[in-house]
Formats: C-alpha cells, structure tokens, sequence
C-alpha cells in the first residue's frame, strides 16, 4: 500500500450542485433583465448595474477581509446576485455614491452583520433598496424615460412617473390608457418608467422559466405571489372599476414580476417547505396588494416580501414536511 | 406650557402608574417563598455555571448545598472551579465543616503526537472526536489515542485547554483549568483525567490508555506504554504507586511521591512529568527518550 | 406504463453498475480465515469450538443465543487457529474466529449437487429452524437475522413477502448476477420464504435499469402462482424497506413500526438463495456475493467468496493493487458503505460489495454556510428536515433531534449527497440519533 487512504462516513458520493453554480444561474436568469434595460436605459443602466455589482462584491470582501478575518468568498455568486438585484430596484438615474450606500447597507448590515451567507432573515438587496429609498426619497422616485437619450452621455434624464405612481397620485382617472391593450404590450416590453430591471416583465419571465427549468426554484412562490396579488386587486377592481385598476395591470405593472420571480424566491430568506411557501406568497401578494391600493406608497412590493421575511421563521415551524409515517394508522 | 409636553408627561404617567400598579399585584401574588441562602450561596458561587459540581448551573449547586446543610453535612459537595477558598467561605456562611480536596488539574493521557504516532489514513469529514470515534481507531490505528479534533476544547468553559498544532494533541492551562471535568466528559476515548496538581506542581502520569499487546501498540504509536513492567520495578519499594493491568500501567496519583524514578526507566516515553527527571543513570538511559515536560 | 417508486424524496446518483456483465467467479480458498462473531444485527454469536479443534466447511463454529442472533459457520474446513480479538474494518478489535485451511471437506449433511431441488417438503416451523440453523442473515447489508422476521409477534399477520432485488445502490451488481444466474433457485427460495410467512402472495421489486434481470425473473415466475415480478423506476433509496414497501403497494410503514404492521415480509433477493440453499440443500451461510469494483479499475468482478477470506484477495484475482490511484476503499455501496481502512478486511455476511474510489472521488468539498434551498427536505425520503437535525445535534440539543424526528431517519445519505454547500449533514444526524436512541434507553430504564 503505498497511500494514506481517506475515510470519511457515508455518503461516499455527491450530487454536483453547489453554492456557486445556483447563485451564478441566478445571475443568469437575470441576463434577459439585463439586456432589456440596457436596451431602454442605456448607458446609464450599465453604470448602475456595474458599480451595483462592484460595490456589493467589494463590501463582501472587506467585511470579511478586514472585519470578521477569513477567506474572503465574495465570488460565490451570492454577492453578485445581490448587487444585480439591488441595482434593478432602483432608477438608472441614481447617483453613484447613493448606490455605494444601498451596496454597503445591503452587504454589509443586511447580510454580513446576521453572519453572511444563508443567515440573513431579510432579503439584502430589498434591506438596501429601502435604505434608499427612505434615505433618496427624490433620487429614488424620478425615473428616467425609457428609450430618450438612453445612449448619450450628460443630458438631464427625460422624467417619466411610473404608471403606478400615476395611479397613487390621480387614480385611475391618471391614467386613461388603463384597459387598452397598448398599455399591457408596454408594460410587457418596459416601455415604461421605472427602476431599471423591473419594467420588462417578459424578459423577467424568460429569467423565471429557466429558474424552474433549472430547478434553482420551485413554482410555488412566484406563482402564487402574482396570483395573491391578482386576486386581492381584482376583488376590489370588480367592486369599482372606476376607482381601481384591474389586476392584470398590478401583475404586470411595477415592481410585482420581479419581485415574484427573484426576490421572494431567495432561497435563504422565504420558507423551507412548499406548504410554507405557499403561505408566504400568499401573504406577500396580499400585503403588496394592500399598501398599492390603500398604502402611501405606489408600490409595495418590496415592503411586502420584506415583511414576510419576518415570518419566514415562524412559518417554518408552523408547515414542516410531511413526515413518512407519522400520519398513518396503525393497528 | 405647550400642551403637547402636558399630555405626554400625563399620558405616559398613567401608563407607568398602571404598570406599577399590575407589577406590584402580581408580584405578590405570584411570590414565591425560597430559602434566601440560596441566593446568597449563588452569589458567593462564581458564577461560570460549567456544570462541573454535576449541578445545571451555579443556582443548582447553591440549592444542593443549602439542602445539604440541612441534613447536617455538605456530603462532598464541591465547587471544582471555586476550589477550597470559596467552599470555605460557604461553609461558613452556612455554618457547616468543609472539607478541604487538593488542587486538582485536568491531565490528556495520551502521547501520540503527530510524530511519534504518524497518520497511515486520513479522515474526512466534520471536526469532531465523538464522530471520528464512531468511524474509525483513528488516523495512527491507534484505536485508545487521541482524535485530535478538539471536542475537549469546545468543552471546556474556561479556555483551558487547547490544541497543539504541531503535536495535534491538546494541552492543558494549567492557570487556567479549573478541573470541572467537561473534557472528560467530552473525550470520546476517555483520555482525560482530573488529577491532583501535585505538590509544587510536580506531577507524574502514564500518557497512554492503549491496553492492546506491547508489539500491536508500538505499530501505532512510538510513544505508546508496552505494558513491559520496568516502571513498576523502578518505583520505590515503600511507594508502590504503579500497577500494571491489560498491558497498561496506571499511576495511582494518592501514592505517587513524583520522585521521577519511573520516567528514565520507560523504554517508549511513555511517561510524562511536569518536571525535569533526575539524569538516569548511563545503564537504564540507554532506550529512554526524554519526556517532554510541560 | 409508468413505473412505480416511492412518491417522496429520493436522488439518482451515477449508476457506474462497470461489472454488471461479469459472470460470477469463485474465488479460490486462502491459507486463512477470520470470522468476526459478530457479522449480523443483534447479540454477537457465542463461539462453541476452542483452539486446536478440527471443523469442517458448514460446522457451527458460534451460536447466536439470544433472540436476535444468528449461528456462525466455518466457511472452510481446517483448524481453529486461536479465538481472539481481530482489528476489524475500522481498525478495532472484535472477537472473531480464526481458522488455518486444510483442503476442502464439508459437512457430510450438506447436499452439493447442483441439481435444483423445486419440491418443498418441510412445513413452515421447520422452514424457520432450518434457516435459523443455517445462520441465514439479511444479505442486503443490514444483517438482520432472517429469522426473527418469520417468528411473527401474536396476533401479527403477513399478506405478502416482498423480495428485494431493486439494489438501487451505485455500482453493486451482485444481487443482479445472482438473478441472471441463479433465478430458478431463488424463485424456490422465495416459494419456501412465503410458506414460512404463510402468505399466497410473493412481489419481487427490480429497478428498471436491469432489463435482462426483469426479463428472466418474470419469464420464470410466470408459472409460479402468487409470485409477481415489478419492474420500479431507478431512485435511490429504493431499497430501503420501508420505500420498497410504499413504492410497491403503497403502504407506509407508521414511526417505529415494522413491515410486519402493514402485512409484510421483506427479504433480499440473496437472502432468497441463502434461504433456498439452508431449507432445500441443508447448506448454512458460508459464502456470499460480493462485487469488487471501481470506476478508474482495469478490471472489476462478481465473486462467489467464502465468509472471512480477506478482501484482497479478490483484489489480487483481478490483478489488482492499491496504488496511488485508489483513494478510497468501501466495504458497501458508496451510498450507504462504510470506508475502510485497506484491503486486509475479512469479507463478511454483510458485505455486498467492495468499491475502490478515485483521489478525485474519494474526497468531500468545502463545507459552506446552508443557504436554506430545502434541497435536502425535497430529497428526504422520510419526510424529515435534514438541515435542522444537523443543527440541533451541532448543538447537542438533542431533545429537539428527537421531536424532528431523529430516530426515524434511515442514513440514505441522500441529504448529504444533494446539499449544494456540501454540508456534513448525515454525519450530525447520525450523531444526534446515536444519542436520541441512547437518550431513549436511558427513559425506558427508569
């Protein structure tokens, strides 16, 4: 015998899976995403998307260089998604150092201050996102217009609202084109105003799909999370559609696709159990419904998956798996 | 005055009365009637709640000595990390003898460094002894030695005890170690034994629990005891502190007088002192290797 | 047709089954034997010979005395050469037998021939005795006496024997040889084993990635009333009892409970032949199947070998040595297979296989931080959550390892197999289980 052999207890074999290779399919799921909002924001979006990324990478490595002293993993791809994710959720017009805070408060106190990877309670990327938006309350909600100057360097953005903040301002009566088919085939495309991965809704699906195809996500959540949100718009769209939109514009406008497809399906921050997911979407989508109609602020989507973060603990406990055995009589 | 300041100080007054008023309530309803030695015992306890008198905590121990007291004796109740002084400040307090147990310290009976007993496998897996034990003998094949993966440092409360990275055996603050005996309980080979400190600190042990035959342990480990009697024979007649049983031999610590004799004589090392042995003489150093003192 | 399996949990790991199509060989005798007393689930075997004495091939060297136990049998004829401690696979010492070979004389009981014997004589407490006496152990790996399950608690009633023959382990090929070469064998073998279980009804469970297998088992079986042959879809853990029984006839066997409480029987297809071999040939267990393999081998093999020869031998038949190659050495599959310290180990009744892995096989990878992906409870075939139980039993919360269910897990090693950030998760269960049973010892006591 001429080796020290290895022991170690079964298994003895492994599935090829890891870490990596699911937050960088992520990473890809969110490619479609990417190159729509290069298409309608042009420079500005590479911008925000780049330094998005790089700030988030970057706080990962110094916190765990410098800070808590151990082999730096900000390449696993879980750094990368958050910075992709963050710089979706907010205007191609950002200033750069806004964003450097988001990035730092995402990372740095959302994930890295819980314990790093896979012990966040909440989504760090939404953590960042409201930090901002209650620290920028302006910067956060101008948005540039789509398409108009997208590839020219140093002109004021073309300000455009979103159609949900017209619908918060004015009602529906804001918004006229509300019912014809233009608005939905904008709203699918993104030629709307908003932050700069969220407006595209079919190319957040394509990303969607090939999570399921992949396996990185199951259906539950999105699914049920739009159709939460469906149903608790409808309700009240059948109640008055003078005064309510219908759900299909709250599935499609905003923030709610990509919420649904990305954010809510974090694996480290939504429930174990398909019956736990269940009632996480279901909850996220009652809560997103809720604050668009009656809240402050147009959108509420990220509000929404923050706060069922919250549960997501209790939750667990509450639905664990189907135990083989256990629910059967015996005699 | 601006109303708002008024309301608040009312306001909020109201609130704190009311709770004082619940808090008052249900503090004495709900009070429940306890020896208040214990609370003075706890207090005199030092507050580490290791667990090492064999009580869940601190408050534990106190509740078993002042019941103890009542019954007329303390029963050999004892604080391990508080020692002696501490239990006679009890013991007065409570108004009971206290008797006096030496200053003990934890002791790792094995000397299967990395060198003397090399790895012939390699294990893989989570760094814990009590799983590695329930693999395999062990990286050397020595199925009594030291895991070295650390449960007793995990253990041990009080930072006693740690892992020598060069030797791959853990080493015992003496300063440190309050002989509460989480390790012993720890070590899945039971390798770990709380024996006395010694007088000055002079104390002499077999570093091995290997009870397979001479030749089988010496294929493990260079440093293993063989089980070949020669310490038996060298301790003095009037001490007889050393037996020999399943090829093992145990220094009994109540005996041992750390004269020293024994370790010379050791044809493996196998015997470990806190001090320098006296220069053996030229006939019986001729296999011995010098322990190492620490 | 959509083929069976179990509904929940489950992983396909690589098949590599490299010696499927090696007939099998009988491997030669060596000079010397060792049998550990203790091959089998239960109390280990007492030994009833003594240094010096003469034994021959079949003659009972140990008994098994309490109720779970089994006999021991020379697997050779010779001398006993000394009854001591032996350093088994994982480098303790256990109590084994060892006897120096000379020639080869059987039991003069013992029927050799190779004619097949279909006509079952005994009735089914004789069937019991005689496996019993023969020391016919489970042959899946699990050891479990064979008999014990056939002496069924009052009131305790069997409506089917299931044979298992789905060896949904990786790489083990030996209970398939076994079909292609010894069907009409073990097809008597399951005949007597529900006779012993005094049921009409018999269900052979093969996985569907041996087709030729299926093929012979169910052209054969097809005249043999009550003996049915299912094909079931490739998912690991299969063979494990209680999903067997679920995938087959959809019956979930309750916490704590055992086959026998939804009407079942389950035995290895091997257990079969040994069945077949005590009751009809009066043949104790002294020789198994084992396969030797491995994915960087030039050659691989399935043989017929005596209890307690050393497993290099086999190695040595393919021409084999362990070089730098071989990184890992598993006594099993490398699922459920237990890594072992070298060659020298004797082959027991448990050993099915013997599987050399590769230095880029043999290694674990680096432990990340759970991401919570709920990969190892969608796998889990018994509903548990696997990320929990290791956490608790990290923490030595053991009381909460109990209530999530600790004890009901059955060591598939297919949350470790699936977790992304390989996490030692089988380890920490088992540890916590090893102490929830310890702890639940400790309760009963009082």
């Amino acid at each position: 015998m001429s080796r020290n052999l290895v022991l170690s207890l079964s298994p003895h074999d492994k599935g090829g899976e890891n870490v990596q290779k699911i937050m960088w399919g992520v990473v890809i799921a969110l490619s479609p995403a990417l190159l729509a909002s290069f298409y309608y924001f042009g420079w500005n979006a590479m911008r925000v998307v780049l330094l998005g990324m790089v700030f988030c990478m970057g706080t990962e490595y110094l916190v765990q260089t410098f800070m808590i002293k151990q082999k730096s993993t900000f390449m696993d791809g879980s750094a990368a998604v958050t910075g992709l994710l963050l710089s979706f959720n907010v205007p191609a017009s950002i200033p750069w150092w806004q964003l450097l805070v988001g990035s730092v408060v995402a990372i740095g106190i959302a994930k890295m201050a819980f314990g790093g990877l896979g012990k966040n309670p909440f989504n760090p990327a939404l953590v960042g996102r409201a930090f901002m938006l209650a620290s920028f309350p302006v910067h956060m909600t101008s948005w540039p217009k789509p398409l108009e100057n997208a590839w020219s360097f140093g002109v004021d953005a073309v300000t455009a609202a979103t159609p949900l903040g017209k619908l918060s301002e004015g009602g529906v009566a804001a918004l006229p084109e509300l019912g014809s088919l233009d608005l939905y085939k904008d709203l699918l495309l993104g030629r709307v105003g908003g932050c700069i991965g969220e407006t595209a809704a079919i190319a957040i699906l394509i990303g969607g799909v090939y999570m399921l195809f992949r396996g990185i996500i199951t259906w539950h959540i999105p699914l049920i999370y739009l159709a939460s949100l469906a149903a608790t718009t409808g309700i009240f769209w059948m109640l008055d559609p003078g005064k309510y939109a219908d759900p299909l514009f709250h599935v499609l406008a905003g923030g709610a696709m990509l919420g649904a497809w990305f954010m809510a399906t974090d694996m480290v921050t939504s429930p174990m159990t398909s019956g736990g997911q269940v009632i996480f979407a279901l909850g996220g989508g009652v809560i997103c419904g809720l604050i668009r109609l009656f809240g402050a602020y147009p959108e509420g989507c990220s509000y929404s998956i923050l706060i069922m973060n919250a549960f997501v603990p209790l939750i667990d406990r509450a639905f664990p798996p189907r135990r083989f055995g256990r629910e059967v009589k015996h005699g | 005055m601006n109303p708002v300041i008024v309301y608040s100080v009312v306001v909020l007054g109201l609130v704190a009365a009311g709770a004082a008023v619940i808090l008052f309530v249900v503090a004495k309803k709900f009070k429940v009637d306890e020896d208040p030695r214990i609370d003075e015992v706890t207090e005199m306890l030092p507050g580490a709640n290791c667990g090492g008198c064999g009580y869940p905590g601190c408050r534990g121990l106190a509740e078993a000595l002042v019941r103890a007291t009542d019954k007329g004796d303390l029963g050999g109740l004892m604080c391990p990390p508080g020692g002696n002084e501490t239990m006679a400040r009890i013991g007065e307090y409570l108004g009971v003898a206290v008797e006096e147990a030496g200053p003990t310290v934890a002791v790792v009976r094995c000397g299967g460094s990395r060198a003397k007993a090399p790895a012939k496998l390699e294990y893989d897996g989570p760094e814990r002894c009590s799983i590695a034990h329930s693999l395999f003998a062990g990286e050397s094949g020595c199925a009594y030695g030291c895991l070295g993966l650390g449960d007793c440092v995990t253990a041990c409360d009080f930072d006693a005890i740690h892992m020598n990275r060069e030797t791959g055996l853990p080493e015992v603050d003496e300063e440190k170690c309050v002989s509460c005996g989480a390790c012993v309980t720890a070590c899945p080979r039971n390798l770990i034994e709380i024996r006395p400190l010694g007088r000055n600190g002079r104390r002499v042990w077999v570093a091995c629990m290997n009870r397979e035959p001479g030749g089988v342990a010496r294929k493990a480990c260079k440093a293993a005891c063989i089980g070949c009697g020669l310490c038996v024979k060298a301790c003095p007649e009037k001490i007889q502190a050393i037996t020999l049983e399943n090829n093992l031999a145990y220094i009994d610590p109540a005996k041992c007088i750390a004269c020293g004799l024994c370790i010379p004589v050791c044809p493996t090392g196998a015997i470990q002192a806190t001090f320098e042995p006296v220069k053996p003489k030229p006939k019986a150093a001729a296999a011995a290797t010098a322990p190492s003192g620490s | 047709m959509r083929l069976r399996t179990f509904p929940k949990g489950g992983v396909h790991p690589s098949e590599n089954k490299i010696s499927a199509g090696e007939t099998i060989q009988v491997l030669p005798i060596p000079s010397r034997v060792q049998l550990h007393l203790g091959q089998h689930l239960g109390a280990p075997a007492v030994p009833v010979v003594s240094k010096g004495d003469r034994v021959r091939v079949g003659s009972r060297i140990a008994e098994g005395k309490s109720f779970i136990s089994a006999h021991l049998h020379s697997s050779v004829s010779g001398t006993v050469a000394k009854i001591d401690d032996v350093i088994d696979a994982s480098g303790y010492r256990r109590p084994a037998v060892v006897i120096d070979v000379d020639g080869d004389e059987w039991e003069a009981d013992i029927d050799r021939s190779p004619e097949l014997i279909r006509e079952i004589k005994v009735d089914a407490e004789t069937i019991v005795e005689r496996i019993k006496a023969a020391g016919v152990v489970g042959l899946g790996g699990a050891c479990f006496p064979t008999h014990v399950k056939y002496i069924f608690p009052e009131g305790k009633r069997a409506d089917t024997v299931i044979i298992n023959a789905v060896e949904c382990e990786p790489y083990l090929t030996s209970d398939h040889r076994l079909m292609l070469e010894r069907a009409d064998e073990i097809l008597v073998g399951v005949q007597i084993l529900m006779r012993a279980a005094r049921v009409e009804s018999a269900i052979i469970g093969i996985e569907a990635n041996k087709p030729d297998a299926i093929e012979i088992m169910s052209r054969k079986a097809r005249s043999l009333p009550g003996i049915e042959v299912i094909p079931l879809k490739v998912q690991y853990p299969q063979g494990a009892e209680k999903q067997l029984i679920k995938a087959l006839l959809n019956r979930e066997v309750p916490s704590g409970r055992l086959p026998l409480d939804v009407g079942c029987v389950v035995n290895n297809v091997g257990t079969a032949l040994a069945v077949y071999e005590a009751v009809q040939k009066n043949k104790p267990l002294v020789e198994r199947v084992v396969t030797f393999t491995g994915r960087h081998l030039p050659a691989t093999g399935n043989f017929l070998v005596r209890l307690g020869v050393p497993a290099a031998d086999m190695a040595a038949h393919l021409g084999i040595e362990l070089d730098e190659e071989t990184a890992k050495v598993i006594s099993g599959g490398p699922m459920m297979g237990k890594a072992i310290a070298g060659l020298d180990v004797p082959v027991t009744k448990g050993t099915s296989g013997i599987v050399l892995l590769s230095e880029s096989h043999a290694r674990r990878h680096q432990v990340q931080n759970c991401i919570r992906c709920s990969r190892c409870i969608t796998v889990c075939p018994m509903g548990l959550e696997p990320w929990l139980l290791e956490k608790m039993a990290q923490l030595d919360r053991f009381e909460e390892c109990e209530s999530a269910g600790a004890a009901d897990c059955i060591e598939c090693g297919s949350c470790s197999y699936t977790c992304p950030s390989s996490r030692p998760l089988l380890d920490f269960i088992r540890y916590g289980k090893v102490n929830v049973m310890r702890i639940r010892a400790a309760r009963r006591q009082k």
